[in-house]
């Protein structure tokens, strides 16, 4: 169901029950949502800022990718941009194969590329002012096992 | 002419989100340092190469990429997608 990078809300779970109704010969459907942290309720918003153009391309190249090395039936990632407030849901991914293996590491190879290889970046309002997300080590060395 | 694009803190410290440039760099580390010298804004956003990303026409690349053909180069810090 392809990749959809968009400023505007979207319900996860309608998502969620669409693309599991297309996914017809598929026996494992996995979706995963990021959801903005009130990090103990120090967070009052975050906005995202991206590259349009390089992040579409990007995305349905990890996309492509994902369906290829796991054999999936079908795959969706959703990213959001713009202004969010805690709570909000920023980002799912979906994906379809035979068997529940291949969906749940797919899913889990999606998001890793999400967090380092696709042009987002966070920046977070809080009591001290507004700060831009540090990326973490951890997320470049996550794609090592891919 | 190329065009040069600057993302997150990058578009804040040289403050502009892009701007068309005529440039004989042959690479990007070239571009870099013709950047650095015309202005101590530029000299700022760029002083720490290693927390700068770059993509050369939607690419990612290494600052060794060269940039013979190209149309766009976009700087900017680690992503943070997700």
């Amino acid at each position: 169901m392809g990749v959809r990078v968009q400023s505007e809300p979207f319900d996860a779970g309608a998502e969620a029950n669409a693309f599991t109704a297309a996914a017809t010969g598929a026996g494992a459907v996995v979706t995963f949502s990021g959801v903005v942290r009130d990090e103990g309720g120090r967070l009052q918003a975050m906005s995202i800022e991206h590259y349009p153009g390089m992040t579409e391309r990007a995305l349905a190249t990890h996309r492509e990718t994902a369906v290829e090395r796991f054999g999936l039936t079908d795959a969706l990632v959703i990213h959001r941009y713009g202004d969010l407030a805690p709570g909000d849901v920023i980002m799912m991914v979906a994906t379809a194969a035979p068997h529940r293996k291949d969906a749940f590491g797919a899913a889990e190879f999606l998001m890793d590329y999400l967090k380092s290889r696709a042009p987002f970046w966070k920046k977070e309002r809080g009591p001290d002012g507004e700060s831009w997300v540090a990326s973490k080590d951890d997320d470049e060395a996550a794609l090592d096992r891919w | 002419m190329i065009d040069v694009l600057y993302f997150a803190w990058l578009r804040e410290r040289v403050g502009l989100p892009r701007e068309r440039l005529e440039t004989s760099a042959a690479t990007v580390a070239d571009l870099v340092e013709e950047l650095k010298v015309r202005e101590e804004r530029y000299a700022f956003a760029f002083q720490d190469l290693s927390a700068i990303r770059v993509a050369v026409d939607q690419e990612l690349v290494g600052f060794d990429a060269p940039l013979a053909g190209a149309r766009e180069v976009a700087f900017f810090p680690p992503m943070t997608g997700g």
